[in-house]
Parts: C-alpha cells; structure tokens; sequence
C-alpha cells in the first residue's frame, strides 16, 4: 500500500516537523519551514516504497532497498526461524501489517531483521505459513528427554545467603537515586532543611567535629546505608531462589513479593560463565549464569532472565556450574597461563594511560602555575594501578576441558566463562600494531549465545593457533603454516571463477 | 599480522584474495571526505575569529599535513592487508591497517549474506559483501570487492549457506 510509509514517515518525524516550524516561526516563515519539512518526509516515504522489493524464492528471501545506499539481503529459508506479524492502529485502519523474519541473530539491537512493511494482512498471513511450514524450522536434535522423572533439584536458597547481600552492592545505585532525589526535591521548593529542627541540631553537632572524622563518618554511614539496601535488595530478589531441572528444561523460582519462573530450554544452552564481583570474591562468593541463545547478556543479566544462581557460597557456585554443564572438569580444571607478553601488557597499559598525564602535570607545576596536588593524585591512581594490572593477568587463563573451551579473564568482575565447543561459530584474531610485534594475538570465539564473543587477550601466536583446533579442530587447519610466512602477493589476484 | 620469519611457530597464512585496486582511490576518497571537514572549519574559525593569526596557519599546516600523510599512507597499507579466501568449508577475511583483524566463520554457520554499495562506493563501481552468522560478534566484512567478483561470491555463499540445514547456532 503506497500510502502506509508516507504517512508512517510523517508520523515518526512529528517532533522534527514541530521544531522547524517553532525554529521558522522566529522569522516568521514557520508554516513555510513546516511544508517543506512535511514535503521531505513524504518523497522519503514514497521513495522508501519505489525503491523496496521482495522476493520468496524457492530457496531463499531477498529484499532490496534503499536509493543512494542499496542492499540486497539474502537469507536462506533454511535459516528463517521466527515469522512476527504486527499490525499498529495505522496498519489496522488501512487493513495492513508488517511482517519480521527473524533468522535467530539473537536480539540484536542494531538489526531489525527482515522487515516488510505494508503487506496486506492476506499476504502476510500466507507468508507467514509459507516461511515457516516450509523451512523445517523445527526443532533440531534434542537432550535426551526423561519426562517420567520429578524435577531435580540442582539448588536451593539458604537464609545464611542474605550475608553476600551486602557484598553485591545491588543498593548502591538505589541509594544514589534516592539521593539525587532528595537533592532536587531540596533545590526545586526551595525548602531549607536547616529549618527543621533536628536536622539543625545535628548540623550543629557536626559542625563541631573535625574534618577527618566528618569524612570517615560520612563514609561509614554510606557503606551502612549501601549495605542495607543491597541487602534488602538481595532479599526482594532472590528470595525462595530454586533450581531445578526437568526433562531438558532449567527452571529458575524466586522473588519475595512477586515471584519469578524463568524457564530456559537446555536445547538453547551453550554454556555457564561463573562470575565473581571484587567484594564477593572478597567473602568468597560467587554467582552464575547461562551462556543461551536468544538471551542476551549484558548489564544486569545476574537479575535477569540468564540468571541461574544469585550471589552464593563459592563452592555451592562451583557444583552449580558442575551440575549444569554435567561435568566438573571445565569447572574445577587448572587453566593455562598466558605468559610473559600478557603480563608486560597488562603493565604498560596502566603506565601508558597514568605516566604522561603525571609528567605534563609535575612540569607544570614545576614551571607553570598548576596546583601541586594533581600530579600527587596521578601518583596515587598509579599506585592503585599496579595491583590491578597484576591482579588481571593472575586472572588471565583458558583450557580446553571436556569439549568446553574454558576463558577466564578480569579483576573488578573476574569471569570464567565455559562454552561448549558447537556453540562456537567462528574466530576472531586481532592485533593491533603493538601485538603483532610482540607476537601476540587476541583470539575471540563468537557465538550466537551470551555475550557473542568471549575472548583470550594476548596469546602467543602457537598457541591462540592450538587453542582454536583443539576447540574446533579442522576448521583453521587449511590456513596454517609453519616457518616463515609467504610474502605477501602484491599483484591483484581474480576472484573465483 | 606479520611474523618473525625466524621462528617456525604454526601460525595462519593470510587469505589468498586481494581486493580490488580500486580500493586504494575508494578509501582515499571516504578519508578525504572526514579531512575536508575539519580543515573546513578550521578555516571558517580562522575568518570567524581573526586574531593571533600565526596559531591559525600553524594549526592548519599541521592538520595538513596530517591529512597527505594520512591520505598516501592509510589506503595503501589498507590494500597491502585487506584479503579474502572462500574454501570449501569457510570463509576467511583480513581487514584494518594499523590494528588488524583475521575473522574465520564456517560455512555452515552462515546465516545471511548482504551486499552493500553506499554512495562513495557507487562512484569507483565497488560492493561491500557482508557475511553474517548468528553471533553479533563476527560479521565476514569484505570491502572494495569490484561487482563481478562481489556477485560471485554472494552467489557462491547464499548456495552453501542453504545446503547446511538448521538455524545455525
């Protein structure tokens, strides 16, 4: 339907059109500013409509669009593993919809798939059970499903948990906002506390203490309130925390108020990765959760749908781990370290970011009129650089275990992160100019689960080389050499005939 | 992603495949474009704001010369890294200058294979093929491929990809 992208374009672009016409108002053209805006957005939509074609192959779909940047997508109907239909009131109103082909990227925020806009809802009916009827998107292979056996349980929560509580700090960003909140209510009715009266008599005892224990005390009473919150936070969450496992499938329970049933398909797991936060590794805690595919992760995943356990004893992390992968090895397995390169690197790093900043600063305190204090707070930085850095690489390691490929990697978060062998779908090797004259390599294996790409941060080239065959053997073999390299072919050579 | 021709280590060869000479002019091009815009500023800063003069021409001359550096060197580098091989069972790029990047996907993991021509590539006839897999990691990017070849390929990799059944995760 010619008249759905127009109109959608016109609608997605109101703000734009009311800013023009409010910008073209100060010289008293707006409504002129507005039609020209209005006919911009109406040639894009019309143009968008022109220039989009698709065609359902007998073996795959393709889509052409754009005008100045054309592209074709191609996607095999083998591949084609969702079909969404949505209809918005405007598409409804015009008897439209729009159809999504989703090939199991993931939920990847950047691609919005295959999407064909302005179907009629007929079309889109029958495209819909064409695609998926004849694509055998079913289900491949399967666990080998027990579905007489009870639920096992693989965990369950423990009251003495609510002491990593704390050591989460899950509270911080509460309390922050909390905070700021106060602040603003403060400023904004321009309310002076200092009118109330306790809050005047306790400033009043305040100002009599000194400096030093004004600022211990307020640093205290942070860490009591953080602490709390991040307790109470643990307890919202996690409580009544169950695990179980029932023919193939991860069932999460949990939540205080509301509570939580987190299913997972073990068909869709690839792996666990085994977290331990700084404080928790501190108290000896640790936490867990799923390498899946379709579940992405990122900030906040140890809350969300991928979580398998929540802050807990190590040990119990570990047998967490063990249970899940069906196997303790990847778990408990010593992990190879990355040598002597790794270490410097992780060195240079702090040194290059902190030396020069400290030097630029120390002359101009020397020479010019720069505070002495700045170069002193590079000084400490740099100091509290070093245990990082050396902390960092003693966290560095990766083995290949019973069909896992085993990374670890991290301080402030250190992860160990187990992926089975078929979930890796590829191999990334980057140097930087630095790397490739110290003979080192960032080997990543990418997959569709979890965080896409889990990674081995300078590895010798032998052994980033081994590495990747012993995770998939045969797929790097037709590429390696031993002895020195080929020169590199400088005449241009023809593709494929 | 050179080696010590001393050691005996295995390592990977590069890909077999240079892109096509074109390229060069094509990322000079898309380069150029970037540096025009700052030292159009600088100039329009420098009639805007008149004053201390001699900052302004030393600013510039140095940004100048930057930008030939930038210009002469990067594509060439660039020509010399960015190559491609399709085997029998994967795909295997190298792209960057300064930083470089090997990427090796199988073939059965494919998902969708796009090809890509923007503006600046439409001027020197080139084609950007894209070969996904299911990770959102490790997008296949071959850049400056001259149309033949790049209709070629997508051809060669859109057959294979199909013959592997499954949703390739």
């Amino acid at each position: 339907m010619l008249i759905l992208l127009p109109v959608q374009e016109i609608l997605k672009n109101i703000p734009w059109l009311v800013v023009l016409v409010l910008a073209g108002n100060g010289s008293g053209k707006g409504p002129l500013w507005g039609l020209a805006g209005l006919v911009i957005a109406l040639s894009t939509g019309t143009l968008r409509w022109f220039t989009t074609s698709y065609q359902i192959g007998a073996v795959q779909v393709q889509v052409r669009r754009g005008l100045l940047r054309r592209r074709t997508l191609t996607v095999p109907r083998e591949r084609v593993r969702t079909v969404d239909l949505t209809a918005h009131v405007l598409h409804r109103m015009l008897g439209l919809a729009s159809i999504t082909i989703g090939t199991g990227r993931t939920d990847r925020k950047d691609d919005r798939g295959l999407k064909l806009d302005g179907l009629s809802v007929q079309d889109a009916a029958w495209l819909r059970e064409e695609l998926l009827h004849h694509s055998g998107a079913a289900p491949t292979g399967g666990v080998a499903a027990e579905d007489a056996t009870l639920p096992a349980e693989l965990a369950r929560w423990k009251p003495q948990w609510i002491g990593y509580g704390p050591f989460t700090l899950s509270g911080a960003v509460t309390v922050l906002a909390v905070v700021g909140f106060g602040f603003q209510i403060v400023n904004e009715d321009h309310l002076n506390p200092s009118r109330l009266g306790p809050v005047d008599a306790a400033l009043h005892q305040l100002g009599s203490a000194s400096t030093p224990v004004l600022v211990v005390g307020l640093i205290l009473a942070a860490a009591i309130v953080i602490s709390l919150a991040s307790t109470f936070g643990y307890i919202l969450a996690f409580w009544n925390y169950r695990l179980t496992r029932q023919s193939g499938t991860l069932q999460v329970t949990r939540g205080l108020l509301t509570t939580r049933v987190i299913s997972l398909d073990e068909r869709r797991l690839r792996g666990v990765e085994f977290s331990e936060p700084l404080l928790l590794r501190w108290v000896k805690g640790g936490r867990c959760i799923a390498i899946a595919t379709g579940l992405r992760v990122g900030r906040g995943a140890e809350r969300g749908g991928s979580m398998l356990l929540p802050p807990a004893p190590r040990a119990v992390a570990r047998s967490v781990s063990a249970l899940i992968l069906g196997t303790a090895a990847p778990v408990e397995g010593k992990l190879l370290e990355h040598g002597p390169v790794a270490h410097r690197r992780r060195f240079n790093r702090v040194l290059l970011v902190t030396v020069p900043v400290m030097v630029i600063l120390l002359i101009g305190w020397r020479l010019g009129d720069v505070p002495g204090w700045p170069w002193l707070a590079v000084l400490v930085l740099l100091g509290l650089g070093m245990p990082l850095a050396e902390d960092r690489y003693r966290s560095l390691g990766h083995a290949v275990v019973q069909g896992r490929l085993v990374v670890r990697s991290g301080s402030l978060v250190r992860r160990r992160c187990m992926l089975s062998s078929e979930g890796i779908i590829g191999w990334n090797l980057h140097q930087s100019f630095f790397q490739r004259r110290a003979q080192v390599v960032n080997l990543t294996a990418t997959t569709a689960a979890g965080r896409q790409a889990y990674r081995m941060q300078d590895l010798t080239l032998a052994e980033a080389v081994r590495v990747a065959e012993q995770a998939r053997p045969g797929l790097l073999a037709p590429f390696i050499v031993t002895g020195p390299v080929p020169a590199p072919l400088e005449a241009p050579i023809p593709g494929p005939a | 992603m050179g080696q010590d021709p001393r050691t005996s280590a295995p390592w990977l060869r590069p890909p077999r495949h240079l892109v096509s000479p074109v390229a060069v002019w094509y990322w000079t091009a898309r380069a150029a474009i970037g540096w025009v815009v700052l030292i159009v500023l600088e100039v329009i800063w420098m009639v805007g704001f008149p004053g201390s003069s001699g900052w302004h021409w030393a600013l510039l001359a140095i940004t100048a010369a930057l930008a030939v550096g930038h210009l002469i060197v990067m594509p060439r580098w660039r020509y010399r890294v960015h190559r491609w091989e399709v085997t029998p069972v994967a795909v295997y790029t190298q792209a960057g200058w300064f930083h470089q990047e090997r990427r090796i996907a199988p073939l059965s993991r494919l998902q969708t294979v796009d090809s890509e021509r923007g503006p600046i590539e439409q001027l020197f006839g080139l084609v950007k093929v894209t070969a996904n897999t299911a990770s959102a990691a490790g997008p296949l990017r071959i850049t400056g491929l001259d149309r033949a070849t790049a209709q070629g390929l997508v051809e060669e990799l859109t057959a294979i990809a199909q013959q592997t059944p499954g949703d390739a995760t």
